[in-house]
């Protein structure tokens, strides 16, 4: 079993715990894994007639973004810069480094029956929002009664 | 018999509601610090940022244009607001605190109090 070389360190700690746990309830999960805690966060939603995802991508400039919909495989990838301290002040002490910085992708899941042609993209307050309606196959009807 | 935890606020009617703590980045410079917060999906309007004597706290709600009846299937992001204070120390000036939000990113600018700047005292030869 794994043991954190730095036991202190509440996160490493953390991490262990969940490992334990997943293993003590013989949890069994999707092959492309949880995904928690990543960047950027998601939250899926769906509806009848379409499924929304939200990336929670906040400080990037959306004309840098990939979003990508490959065989019902969703992909957002992009790129966040670290907030650089003022380089003329060599003085800068950075006290609490907790953003994410880096290359980031993220993938999900769609549904089967999505109709990729009509996959829109929006960003605002630093949250992208990707909606897709469902094929029109696929979306309840009503049967009319002759 | 414990008088620090009563004077903490008990009362569930009173309590703030539970929030996400938003991942901050703090750089301090000679003249002030700097403050980063994550808050996606904050509008301006949705914003609170407060200070009460040393104390600044960042305070916003969620708010998503979400289809109505969609259901949640997945959820990462699962409160719908973030909250998290800071103290602040006493070389810092609270009077001249300046805030900007852009694409869910608050900035935070905290100058050093005029007695607190770094001075370069010159020593003259006698």
């Amino acid at each position: 079993m794994y043991r954190s070389l730095f036991p202190r360190d509440l996160f490493a700690e953390l991490d262990r715990l969940q490992r334990d746990m997943s293993g003590a309830f013989d949890y069994s999960p999707a092959i492309r894994g949880l995904g928690r805690g990543g960047y950027p966060a998601l939250n899926v939603g769906s509806t009848s007639t379409g499924v929304e995802v939200f990336a929670f991508a906040p400080g990037i400039d959306p004309a840098t973004l990939d979003i990508q919909l490959d065989r019902g495989v969703l992909t957002i990838a992009g790129e966040r810069g670290a907030a650089a301290p003022a380089a003329s002040d060599e003085k800068a002490t950075l006290h609490i480094n907790e953003r994410f910085a880096g290359r980031f992708r993220r993938v999900v899941s769609m549904p089967d029956d999505i109709d990729p042609a009509s996959v829109t993209a929006e960003f605002r307050d630093g949250v992208v929002r990707v909606a897709a309606q469902r094929k029109a196959a696929a979306q309840p009807r009503r049967i009319e009664v002759q | 018999m414990n008088t620090l935890t009563r004077t903490q606020d008990n009362n569930p009617a009173t309590r703030p509601e539970a929030a996400l703590l938003p991942p901050v980045d703090v750089i301090e410079d000679s003249t002030g610090i700097t403050l980063y917060a994550d808050l996606p999906g904050v509008p301006r309007d949705k914003l609170a940022l407060r200070i009460e004597g040393d104390q600044l706290t960042i305070e916003g709600e969620i708010a998503l244009a979400v289809t109505p009846g969609m259901e949640s299937t997945h959820a990462e992001v699962t409160l719908p607001r973030y909250r998290r204070a800071f103290t602040l120390s006493k070389e810092l000036d609270a009077g001249k605190v300046s805030a900007e939000l852009a694409q869910g990113v608050l900035r935070v600018r905290i100058p050093k109090a005029d007695h607190a700047q770094p001075r370069r005292i010159e020593v003259r030869v006698a």
